[in-house]
C-alpha cells in the first residue's frame, strides 16, 4: 500500500530524513518510536505532502502510484490521513462545518455529489458516539481552546468520518488520560480492517497494548535503523535507545 | 471639468449650495497633501472628462438588474438610473413613513421643515467632496420614519449607471431621519452596468433620534472602472443604536468616510466591514466615533483581505471629549496580505481627553497561517478552497452581526464569487 525508498527529506537545507525505506501494506499495523527530534513527525508531514520538507532523493508510492509530485489534498482524496501531532486552531471554523467541508470536496474529487444532509448528520452522530465526543464541541471553532488530550480525540474522529487507506497516528497517545487512551484505541481498532492500514508513531509501549503493531520501527537521526516485532516495543520501553545507538555506531 | 451651474435661485437651499460652491471653488479636489488623503489619490480618476448630467433618460428592465437587488426579500426600493429616479424599478411609500426622493423632499411644503432642521447640518462644510455634493446634486433618497414606526421590511437604494454617457460623475444625496423608538433597515448599492468610468461622490446624512435603531448596509461590489466616494454622516441622540456595514469587494477607488457624533447618553454606534480585493483596487476606510457625551459606546471591527497589487487604508479615528466620561471605544482592524505587492496603510487615532474611559484599538496585518493551510489541505480541501476558508473565517464576526439574513447570504456568495471557490460552508 505505502511504500518508501531510500527517502531523503530536508528543511533549509538540513537534512533531516536521511533515507528511509518502509513498506506498508494493507491490514498492517506499525509502529514508529525513536528518540525526539529523530524525524517521526517529518517523515509523517512528507508523506501527507507538506511543501515545507524538500523531498531530495527517493521514492513514495502510495497503491502502487508514485505521489511525490502530490498535493497534500490529492493525496488525502487516495486516502492517506494524517492525525497531527500537534492540531492546528482555526478560529472561525466550526468542527462540523470543516468536516462537511472535508468530506464533500473528497466527493467532489471523485466525481461524486455532496453528501446529502441528513446523512452526513448522522454519520457525524454515529462518530461523535464512537469517540465519547460531546456535541458541544462539533459546533466549536475547530481545535481552538481544546484541551490537549480533546484535540487528539478530535483528530480520530476526523479519521472516524474521512476512512482513510492509510492512518498515521503521530503521537495521538500523547495528552490522552487513561480513559481516553481506551476510547481512542477502540475506536481506530474499530475501524481497522483488513483493508487499510496504521502507523503509529509513539513514545510509549502503553499504547501498543491497546493497538497491537505487527512491526516496530526504531526512527533515529533519520533512518530507520532498526525493526521487528511488537516485543521490540518492550525492550525500548525497559531499555531506553542507549544500546540501539551503540550498535548503529559499531 | 465643468460644472454647469444650475442653482435654482427660489431655492429653500439656495444659501447652502451657494455657501458650498464657493467652498469647493476655493478648495478643490483633495489632494495628496492633504492628510486624510495621503494614501488615496484621485488623480487619476480626474483625468476623466465626465458628464455631470445624463442626455437622455434611460430605462432598464428589471429582470435586467435584478442580481444587483437583494431580490429574495419583499423591500421598498428607490432606484436611480444615471442619477435619474427611476419610479419604474422603485417601491416608494408614503404610508405611515416616508421612502421617497430627495427632489420631492427639497421641492414640497409639508417637507420644508425637515430640510430646515436636518439638510447639510452633519455633513461636513469644510470638507471639499462633501461641498461639491452639496453645490450640485440633484437626488437621492429621503427617508423619515416617524415616531414609534417599526419598519416592516428593509429599504433599498440601488444606484445604477448605465454607461450610455462615456464617463459619468454622480452625486446622489441622501437624508434619513429615524424617529425616536423607530426602527429601519437599509442596504445601499452602487452598480455601473459597463466598463465606463463612473465617479461617484455620494453624501449621506441619517439622525437617529431617542431610542431610534438604524442599520446600514453599504454593498461595494462595482465594476473596476467604477470609483466611489461615499461620505456618510450619522448622529445619534441617547439610547440610540446605529450600524453600518461596509461590504467592499469591488470598484477601482473606494474611499468611505464614516463618521458619527454622539448627542446623547448611552449611545451604541457599530462600524463593520469585509474589504476582500485584487489587481490594482484601492479601498480606504476613513472613520471617525466623536463621543461628545458621557457613557455611550462604539465598536468599530474591519476585516481586509488584499491580494496582487491592491492597496487598503484604514485610517480609524476616535475623539473622545472631556464631558464624555464612561466612554466604550473599541476599533480592529485586520489584515491579510496575500501576495508580496499588497499594501494596507493602517492608522489608528486616538485622542482622548476624558480620564474615565475604556479605548482599546488592535490593528494586524499578516498572512495566511500556513501550518493551518496544510492542516485543511490533509484533510482534503484543496488548497484554494482552504485558503478560502480561512478567510470566511477571518471575516466572519462581521458577517455574524448582519441583521438580515438574505443579505448575510449574499455578502456569502459575493465573497466566494470573489474568491474564486464553489463552497458550501455557511460559518
Ligand atoms: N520547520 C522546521 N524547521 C527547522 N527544523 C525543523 C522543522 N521541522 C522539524 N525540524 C527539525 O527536524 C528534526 C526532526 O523533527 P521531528 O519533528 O520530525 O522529530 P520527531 O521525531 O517527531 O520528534 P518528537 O518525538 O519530539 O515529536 C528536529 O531536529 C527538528 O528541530
Ligand atoms: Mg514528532
Amino acid at each position: 500500500m505505502l511504500k518508501i525508498e531510500n527517502l531523503h527529506a530536508s528543511i533549509d537545507d538540513k537534512e533531516i530524513l536521511r533515507g528511509i525505506n518502509l513498506e506498508v501494506k494493507p491490514g498492517e499495523v506499525h509502529a514508529i518510536m525513536g528518540p525526539n527530534g529523530s524525524g517521526k513527525s517529518t517523515l509523517s508531514s512528507v508523506i501527507a505532502g507538506n511543501e515545507d520538507f524538500e523531498v531530495t532523493d527517493g521514492k513514495i508510492s502510495f497503491l502502487e502510484e508514485d505521489i511525490a509530485e502530490l498535493a497534500p489534498e490529492e493525496r488525502a482524496h487516495k486516502g492517506i490521513f494524517l492525525s497531527f501531532q500537534y492540531p492546528v486552531e482555526i478560529p472561525g471554523v466550526s468542527v462540523t462545518n470543516f468536516m462537511k467541508t472535508a468530506i464533500n470536496e473528497s466527493r467532489r474529487a471523485q466525481g461524486l455529489e455532496d453528501m446529502p444532509a441528513n446523512e452526513m448528520l448522522k454519520k457525524i452522530r454515529e462518530k461523535s458516539e464512537l469517540l465519547e465526543i460531546d456535541r458541544k464541541f462539533l459546533s466549536r471553532s475547530l481545535n481552538q481552546g481544546f484541551s490537549g488530550g480533546e484535540k487528539k480525540r478530535n483528530e480520530i474522529f476526523q479519521m472516524a468520518m474521512l476512512e482513510p487507506k492509510l492512518a498515521i497516528l503521530d503521537e495521538t497517545d500523547s495528552g490522552l488520560d487513561i480513559d481516553a487512551l481506551r476510547i481512542v484505541s477502540d475506536g481506530v481498532n474499530r475501524l481497522k480492517s483488513k483493508d487499510n492500514a496504521v502507523v503509529v508513531i509513539t513514545h510509549y509501549q502503553r499504547l501498543l497494548e491497546y493497538i497491537v503493531p505487527d512491526y516496530v520501527h526504531v526512527l533515529l537521526n533519520g533512518r530507520i535503523v532498526k525493526s521487528g516485532g511488537k516485543e521490540l516495543a518492550l525492550e525500548l520501553e525497559e531499555k531506553g535507545y542507549d544500546w540501539i545507538k551503540q550498535e548503529v555506531a559499531v | 471639468m465643468a460644472f454647469e451651474n444650475r442653482v435654482d435661485v427660489e431655492h429653500p437651499v439656495h444659501d447652502i449650495r451657494t455657501e458650498a460652491i464657493k467652498f469647493f471653488e476655493e478648495k478643490g479636489f483633495p489632494t495628496k497633501k492633504d492628510e486624510a488623503w495621503k494614501y488615496t489619490s484621485l488623480k487619476t480618476l480626474l483625468k476623466n472628462d465626465y458628464s455631470v448630467f445624463p442626455k437622455e433618460e434611460s430605462a432598464l428592465e428589471f429582470k435586467d438588474v435584478k442580481k444587483y437587488f437583494i431580490h429574495d426579500i419583499d423591500s421598498y426600493k428607490i432606484v436611480f438610473i444615471d442619477g435619474i429616479y427611476s419610479s419604474h424599478l422603485s417601491q416608494t411609500s408614503h404610508e405611515g413613513l416616508d421612502v421617497c426622493l430627495m427632489s420631492s423632499a427639497l421641492s414640497k411644503p409639508k417637507y420644508q421643515l425637515i430640510i430646515e432642521n436636518y439638510f447639510n447640518k452633519i455633513a461636513k462644510t469644510d470638507d471639499s467632496l462633501t461641498s461639491l455634493n452639496t453645490a450640485f446634486s440633484r437626488e437621492g433618497a429621503f427617508i423619515n420614519i416617524p415616531k414609534g414606526k417599526v419598519v416592516d421590511k428593509p429599504i433599498q437604494i440601488i444606484h445604477l449607471a448605465t454607461g450610455k454617457e462615456s464617463s459619468i460623475m454622480l452625486q446622489p444625496r441622501s437624508l434619513v431621519v429615524v424617529g425616536e423608538n423607530a426602527h429601519v433597515q437599509i442596504i445601499e448599492r452602487h452598480q455601473s452596468l459597463t466598463d465606463n468610468p463612473v465617479l461617484t461622490n455620494a453624501v449621506t446624512e441619517i439622525f437617529t433620534h431617542k431610542r431610534g435603531i438604524v442599520d446600514y448596509y453599504k454593498i461595494q461590489n462595482d465594476n473596476p472602472n467604477a470609483s466611489l466616494i461615499d461620505n456618510t454622516y450619522i448622529s445619534q441622540q441617547q439610547n440610540s443604536h446605529a450600524s453600518v456595514h461596509t461590504f467592499s469587494f469591488g470598484g477601482k477607488i473606494t474611499r468611505n468616510n464614516l463618521q458619527f457624533v454622539h448627542k446623547g447618553e448611552h449611545i451604541n454606534s457599530t462600524l463593520k466591514g469585509i474589504t476582500i480585493t485584487e489587481d490594482k483596487q484601492h479601498v480606504d476606510h476613513s472613520t471617525l466615533v466623536h463621543h461628545a457625551t458621557p457613557n455611550c459606546e462604539s465598536h468599530q471591527d474591519y476585516k481586509g483581505i488584499y491580494s496582487d497589487s491592491s492597496t487598503g487604508v484604514f485610517n480609524g479615528r476616535i475623539i473622545v471629549e472631556k464631558e464624555a466620561q464612561k466612554t466604550n471605544g473599541f476599533q480592529q482592524s485586520n489584515n491579510i496580505l496575500i501576495d508580496d505587492k499588497a499594501t494596507i496603510n493602517a492608522k489608528p487615532q486616538l485622542e482622548i481627553f476624558a480620564d474615565d474611559v475604556k479605548c482599546s484599538h488592535g490593528c494586524t496585518i499578516g498572512q495566511l497561517d500556513e501550518e493551518a493551510l496544510f492542516y485543511l489541505q490533509s484533510r482534503g480541501i484543496p488548497k484554494k478552497e482552504a485558503r478560502a476558508l480561512l478567510m470566511y473565517a477571518f471575516a466572519n464576526n462581521v458577517l455574524e452581526s448582519v441583521k438580515i439574513p438574505e443579505v448575510k447570504t449574499r455578502i456569502n456568495k459575493l465573497i466566494a464569487m470573489k474568491l474564486g471557490v464553489k463552497v458550501g460552508f455557511d460559518l
